[in-house]
Order: structure tokens, then C-alpha cells, then sequence
């Protein structure tokens, strides 16, 4: 049976109204509601469903980021995981984090737990990189199956359903392999009572970048973050003549 | 990306829920005058010349007489009033509503004053054909006091929009409801509308600072205070808080709002039996103290088909009972612990069978939804009767399996949820089509029992065309004449939305 690693960020809340700092080096953080990411929420589902499934021996969830992010790695062991790694990585170097440095710490970890899945969300929904299951396999030289919408177990590894432009492409990987979960993959569970209360007490080892060899100085310089532009106000206009007369002024139509 | 997300932001925020059922069915009610058998009163009719004028006072446009456009205005939410309106007008400030009334009062012609329309008694929208005043365009905000939390704006305001704005300033209303996005805070106030953090928050009568109102006359009366405390004279802003428009229209509005909590969290549990439900209220109060900030049941019937007609996800599997608890906070580490010992303490107790909580603001908006649309979720499956009712606590459930026992297969549902902490169960018992025989058999009956047991036949949505007689259950024969004489000397003429909340003499 496989061992999974989970990659799981804590980002902010997607319900939450980004606000972008004055001098435009990123976007306010501070007392701001975090969540798990959403799409590495469907991959914690899919791990603990492989689990379920008696596909999975174990699911180890994996998180790096400041100290809270054990709240989100607590999310992951009180949806079903077995026990957390959580890579500490705090204050400026955090900032400038990038999903090259994640990829090279899943990396390392899969072989240092020798996993044999290795599940992501496709991407963050704060920087948007869809980066670190690519960037992870290439290091690993193992397989990809990535924006996976639905993945089996066969005999020889596994049969993934992939979300392309235009249709779904099925390919067929080797295990150990890289995923990563689109949105329809699944449906991720609510944590039960029980189970919160199981997780608290579930093991979480906490280690650095550098106890694993991975060097975290940036590769990318972030120059600006800025508001998209702000929506013009509509009007009202009085008939549908009046409607086609603006629209035509206004070189639509 | 930005495609995949928005999906999964609708999947999750599923506000549009009640648009999409009141739009389900195309039919249209009978009038409520056939319906309920009412006659008309001697008002004058609206002619011509009346039009005209109104015209003179409003612009062209803010005079609705077509048909087609009229009918919205005509027909309430749940599809069980039907007005004959010819006349919408649509006032821009609080001088436009003083002529218009002083003119109606001087024709006596009927007014009917609405809101957003999401009244649940039929007070919004007329009998025959009241003029119909809508404050859709009373929607401005005149001041915010970012430090008293006082707010001063127009009575058409959204709720959900002055929700939004006051939130910008890390304060919120201090009231909440499923309808809060069409709902005016106008209308909130003329029904003393309760809704999902009363508990919290305590009612409208509260937390309104002030009011200003048109009486019938057009006379308009400032109470527009933004004061904590002004005892001078009698209390005047609290005979238009639950009037329901018939003793004046409100204009202006001065609420309070309280701070934005900087923690929230929701849990969702499964209960066994509803006596369990009671205890739990009891150990939560104690246990959470002042972060308890709302504290809901619902049984299974509201629950399942909630879920299934809308297809809302349920996040926790079949139980008897459900309740949902919420905290507000300041200290989200402070608040999760008490919540933490709270919900161990309970699952020992076996008090809660199952559940789950969360911080996750679009986990604990899905859990809401379940619970806010259980109201619009039944209109699905066929003619729904509702029921909002005050019981003491320990009676709070027992009208349903009552009623269960006496409609047997004559309802295709029966189910009860509503807000424990203020004692207050909506009953929607749904019948595949409206008939007298059903309806007869629940009425007086159901009124009949609440007085019994010394509730209220109505908690929080009124008394409005479908409850004035019934009121006597709730109000004795004293209470009653001092009410008509209020009216009598706020609208002699009876102008001010007719045929509701007091009955026929």
C-alpha cells in the first residue's frame, strides 16, 4: 500500500476582501482570516479517501509557513491524515517563498518518508503559481498527473483524469507519481467533532528548511503588487432607443 | 484559474437560493380579497386627475401604472397575497412621502407602504387597490459615527448593503436574516423584524435610536436621535417599531451598531431527542457566556429536505435534531478554548451525538445557508403554511408532532426550527396545494395552542393581513381598544395599510 504526502498552504480566506499594503509589497496579512487553501483541501480529501479505500496506508500532511500554519495542518489531521510535518518558515523569509523551495522540501521529504503519491492542490489561490506539483516531479524524476478531476488505482499505478482546455484527457502513470487536485476532483469533507478532537492529539514534528538542505534565498523579486483597476459605476438610462444611441456613441455596437 | 474559483465561490456562497425559488413557479395567486373573503372599505378610487398629480409631485418615471409593472408589487414572496393595485409611487425623500399622504389622507385614498416585499403575513403588499409606496429609492445613507457605531440612513436601505458598509468600518448591523438582501431597514423596523442574532444583540426596539416617520396626515415626526439615552417625554420611536406601517410610514432610521467580532465560529451538531436540545442551551449559555451570539434547532424534516430541494450540502450525516451554535468574539485563541472545552464537555455528556466546527468564514457562510433557506426551501414541494410562534422553552417542540398526528396524510410535511435562544419556532407545514379544508384544520387550532401554553401566535413576522384575527389570542380585550384608539388618532381616516393587524369592530 502507498504512502501519501499532502502539500496543504495556508492562505487567506477566499471569503476575505484582500486589501493591498500602501507601499505595494504585497497584500495586508496581518489579523486577516486564513483558511487552508482550497485546492489543497480537495487533495487532503482524495489522500484520505485513498486512505479509506485501503489504497493509502498513510497520509502525511505537510505545511510550510509560520507557526500558525499548524492550525491548517490540524485542519488536514482532523479531516483524516495521520500525522503533520510542519516546516517552519517565518517573517521575511516567508515573504519571499516561492513554490521552487516548496517543490525542493516535498521533495526531499518523499524520499526522506518514502512516499509514493505525492498530492497538491493545482495551485494556491493567493499567488496563483500552479507550480509545485510540476516543479516537484522534476526533481523527483517521477510522473505527473496534474488538474487531476478524478484518479484510480490500478495494478500497475494509477489512472488519472486530467481538466484540459476544451475536455478531460485520461493518462496513465507509474507509481510514485505526482497530483494535483483540481476543483472537481472532489468534495472535501466538514472535520467532525471526533475527529477534531482525535487531531489535537495526533503527532506534528516540526523541522526547518534547513534540516532538510534546502536553501531559501529568492529567486524572484517581487516589484509590485497593485489593485486591479476599480469598476466604473453603471447608469441608468431611461429606454432601449437611449440604450443603442450610447452604446453606438460608445463604439460598441 | 479565475473560472474554476468563481465556481467554487457560487457552489459555496449559494445566496442567489431564494431568487431562483421565487421564480420556480409562474403561477399566479388569487387575489387576497377572493382568497380570504374580504371586503373593501369605503376608500376613494383613484382616478385620472389623482395620477396627474402624484405626477406633479414625483417625476414622470417614479409613477408606475402598467399592469406588468405594478404586478411584483402586488403579489408578496411566498406567493399567498395577491393585491389589485393600479398605482405604484416611488418617493425620493421624506417631503415627497409627507405630500403624497397628505394628499391620500385628504382623497382618502388607501396606502399600502412596502419594503423590500419579504414579509411573511401579507402586510406588504395591498388588499384592493392601495396605492402601493415603495421606498426602493429612499436608499441612502445619511451619516455614520464610526465611534458610537451610530447610523443614520433612509428607510429603503438594503440590509445587507448597510450590512456591508458598516462592516467596511469593523462594525455590523445588529440584526441579521435570510432575507437580508432585499429586505429594507425600513420594513425591519415597521415589523421589528428578530431574526438570527437577537439573541446577541437584543431586539429593534434596542438597538433603533431613532426614527423619523409621516404620519397619515403628512405630518412628519422627527425622532431622529442618534441617542443611547434621551428620556424626554414619551417614547414615540417605539409605536412605529412593529406597527407594520399602519400607524405611520418610517423615513429615517438611527441604529446602533455594535463592533465587528474579530472571531467567529460556527458548529453544526446532531442531537438525539429535543429535550437534549434544552440542556445543551442551558450548558452553552454558562459554558459560553457572553460569545454565544445565536443558538438555532432544526429538526430532521427542515434539515433533509432543505438539502435535497436545494441541493445544499449537509455537512454532518442524519440526526433526530440539529443545532447550530455560533460565537461572536474579540480573542479568537480565548474564544476557541472555551468552544473546545464547551464541545468535549458535550460530546462526553453525549448531549451532542455528532458535528462539526469551524472558523473558515465559507464553511460556516454553507452552514448558514442550510439553516437561512430551510424558509424558502419548502415552497418547492407544494402550498406552505408558516407558522412563527413564541413558546416557553420547555413547550417549544410540541406543536409539531401535534400537528403532525392531527394533519397525518393530509400534509406532505410538517417540520419546526426556528431560534431557541428567544424562544421563538417557525412551523411550515407543507400541503401539495392550498385547500380550506387544511387550512381549517390548522386554524384557530394552532392559535388556539400557543395560547394554551401562553405563547405568542406571532414572534417576529407580524401580525400584517394574515393574523388580525387571531391577535386576541395574543392580546387581551384592554390591550386591543388602546390599540384602535392609537390608530384612530395617528390615521382617523384608516389610509395607512388597511385591512392589517388590527381586526374588523
Amino acid at each position: 500500500m502507498a504512502r501519501v504526502l499532502v502539500g496543504v498552504k495556508r492562505v487567506i480566506d477566499y471569503a476575505v476582501k484582500i486589501r493591498v499594503k500602501p507601499d505595494k509589497s504585497g497584500v495586508v496579512t496581518d489579523g486577516v482570516k486564513h483558511s487552508m487553501n482550497p485546492f489543497d483541501e480537495i487533495a487532503v480529501e482524495e489522500a484520505v479517501r485513498m486512505k479509506e479505500k485501503k489504497l493509502a496506508s498513510e497520509v502525511i500532511a505537510v505545511s510550510c509557513g509560520p507557526a500558525q500554519s499548524q492550525e491548517t495542518l490540524r485542519t488536514a489531521l482532523a479531516m483524516g491524515a495521520d500525522r503533520a510535518i510542519h516546516i517552519e518558515v517565518a517573517g521575511a523569509e516567508y515573504e519571499t517563498m516561492q513554490p521552487i523551495h516548496v517543490a525542493k522540501i516535498l521533495a526531499k521529504l518523499s524520499k526522506d518518508e518514502k512516499a509514493d503519491i505525492v498530492i497538491v492542490g493545482k495551485q494556491a489561490i493567493d499567488d496563483d503559481s500552479n507550480q509545485t506539483a510540476q516543479m516537484t516531479a522534476a526533481l523527483l524524476d517521477w510522473p505527473q498527473g496534474t488538474f487531476a478531476s478524478k484518479v484510480e488505482k490500478t495494478d500497475s499505478g494509477l489512472t488519472v483524469t486530467r481538466e484540459i482546455d476544451g475536455g478531460l484527457e485520461t493518462i496513465k502513470t507509474k507509481i510514485p507519481a505526482v497530483i494535483s487536485a483540481d476543483l472537481r476532483l472532489n468534495e472535501p469533507r466538514y472535520a467532525t467533532l471526533p475527529n477534531i478532537m482525535k487531531a489535537k492529539k495526533k503527532p506534528l514534528k516540526k523541522m526547518t528548511a534547513k534540516d532538510l538542505g534546502v536553501d531559501l534565498t529568492p529567486r524572484i523579486k517581487v516589484i509590485s503588487v497593485e489593485d486591479p483597476p476599480v469598476r466604473q459605476a453603471g447608469s441608468i438610462v431611461p429606454d432601449v432607443d437611449t440604450l443603442i444611441a450610447k452604446l453606438k456613441e460608445g463604439g460598441h455596437i | 484559474m479565475i473560472n474554476s474559483l468563481t465556481l467554487f465561490v457560487t457552489y459555496i456562497k449559494n445566496f442567489k437560493v431564494l431568487n431562483q425559488v421565487r421564480c420556480a413557479s409562474q403561477v399566479l395567486p388569487q387575489f387576497s380579497s377572493e382568497k380570504y373573503k374580504v371586503k373593501r372599505k369605503p376608500f376613494g378610487t383613484i382616478e385620472a386627475s389623482d395620477v396627474d398629480y402624484f405626477k406633479t409631485v414625483l417625476s414622470e418615471d417614479r409613477v408606475l401604472t402598467d399592469d406588468n409593472d405594478v404586478l411584483p408589487f402586488n403579489i408578496d414572496w411566498i406567493k399567498n397575497c395577491r393585491g389589485q393595485s393600479k398605482l405604484v409611487l416611488k418617493p425620493k425623500t421624506t417631503q415627497e412621502v409627507s405630500t403624497i399622504l397628505k394628499y391620500c389622507n385628504q382623497k382618502r385614498l388607501a396606502v399600502c407602504p412596502q419594503g423590500g416585499n419579504t414579509g411573511l403575513v401579507g402586510g406588504s403588499v395591498p388588499v384592493f387597490d392601495e396605492i402601493v409606496l415603495s421606498f426602493m429609492l429612499m436608499n441612502k445613507i445619511i451619516s455614520f459615527d464610526e465611534i458610537s457605531g451610530a447610523l443614520i440612513c433612509e428607510a429603503g436601505c438594503i440590509l445587507e448593503n448597510l450590512d456591508n458598509y458598516v462592516r467596511e468600518r469593523n462594525l455590523i448591523m445588529p440584526l441579521d436574516l435570510g432575507a437580508k438582501g432585499s429586505c429594507h431597514i425600513g420594513g425591519n423596523i415597521s415589523t421589528n423584524a428578530g431574526g438570527l442574532r437577537l439573541l446577541r444583540y437584543g431586539n429593534l426596539h434596542g438597538s433603533v435610536l431613532g426614527v423619523e416617520a409621516v404620519k397619515a396626515d403628512g405630518t412628519v415626526i422627527d425622532c431622529l436621535k442618534s441617542l443611547k439615552k434621551d428620556n424626554t417625554g414619551y417614547h414615540l420611536k417605539h409605536l412605529f417599531i412593529g406597527s407594520e406601517g399602519t400607524l405611520g410610514l418610517v423615513t429615517k432610521v438611527a441604529i446602533h451598531c455594535p463592533a465587528l467580532p474579530k472571531a467567529v465560529s460556527v458548529g453544526f451538531f446532531g442531537v438525539e431527542k429535543f429535550e437534549d436540545i434544552l440542556r445543551l442551551y442551558a450548558n452553552a449559555k454558562s459554558s459560553l457566556g457572553e460569545i454565544l451570539s445565536a443558538f438555532e434547532m432544526a429538526d430532521n424534516d427542515s434539515i433533509s429536505s432543505t438539502a435535497k430541494n436545494l441541493k445544499l450540502p449537509n455537512p454532518i450525516s442524519d440526526y433526530p435534531f440539529y443545532v447550530l451554535l455560533e460565537t461572536h468574539g474579540s480573542d479568537e485563541a480565548h474564544d476557541s478554548e472555551k468552544l473546545t472545552r464547551f464541545l468535549e464537555k458535550e460530546m462526553e455528556s453525549g448531549l451532542i451525538l455528532d458535528g462539526t466546527v469551524t472558523s473558515d468564514p465559507a464553511k460556516m457562510q454553507t452552514i448558514w445557508n442550510l439553516r437561512e433557506n430551510i424558509a424558502a426551501a419548502g415552497l418547492v414541494e407544494g402550498y406552505m403554511f408558516k407558522y412563527d410562534v413564541s413558546l416557553p422553552l420547555r413547550n417549544y417542540y410540541s406543536l409539531v408532532p401535534l400537528l403532525r398526528q392531527r394533519l397525518g396524510a393530509k400534509a406532505s410535511r410538517v417540520y419546526g426550527y426556528g431560534h431557541v435562544g428567544d424562544g421563538n419556532i417557525h412551523i411550515n407545514v407543507i400541503v401539495p396545494k392550498y385547500s380550506p379544508e387544511a387550512s381549517s384544520m390548522l386554524e384557530p387550532y394552532i392559535f388556539e395552542e400557543v395560547a394554551k401554553l401562553k405563547g405568542s401566535i406571532s414572534a417576529e413576522h407580524g401580525v400584517g393581513f394574515r393574523k388580525p384575527q387571531f391577535i386576541h389570542y395574543s392580546k387581551d380585550a384592554n390591550a386591543l381598544q388602546l390599540m384602535q384608539q392609537l390608530k384612530q388618532l395617528m390615521d382617523p381616516n384608516g389610509i395607512l395599510n388597511p385591512y392589517k393587524v388590527l381586526p374588523e369592530i
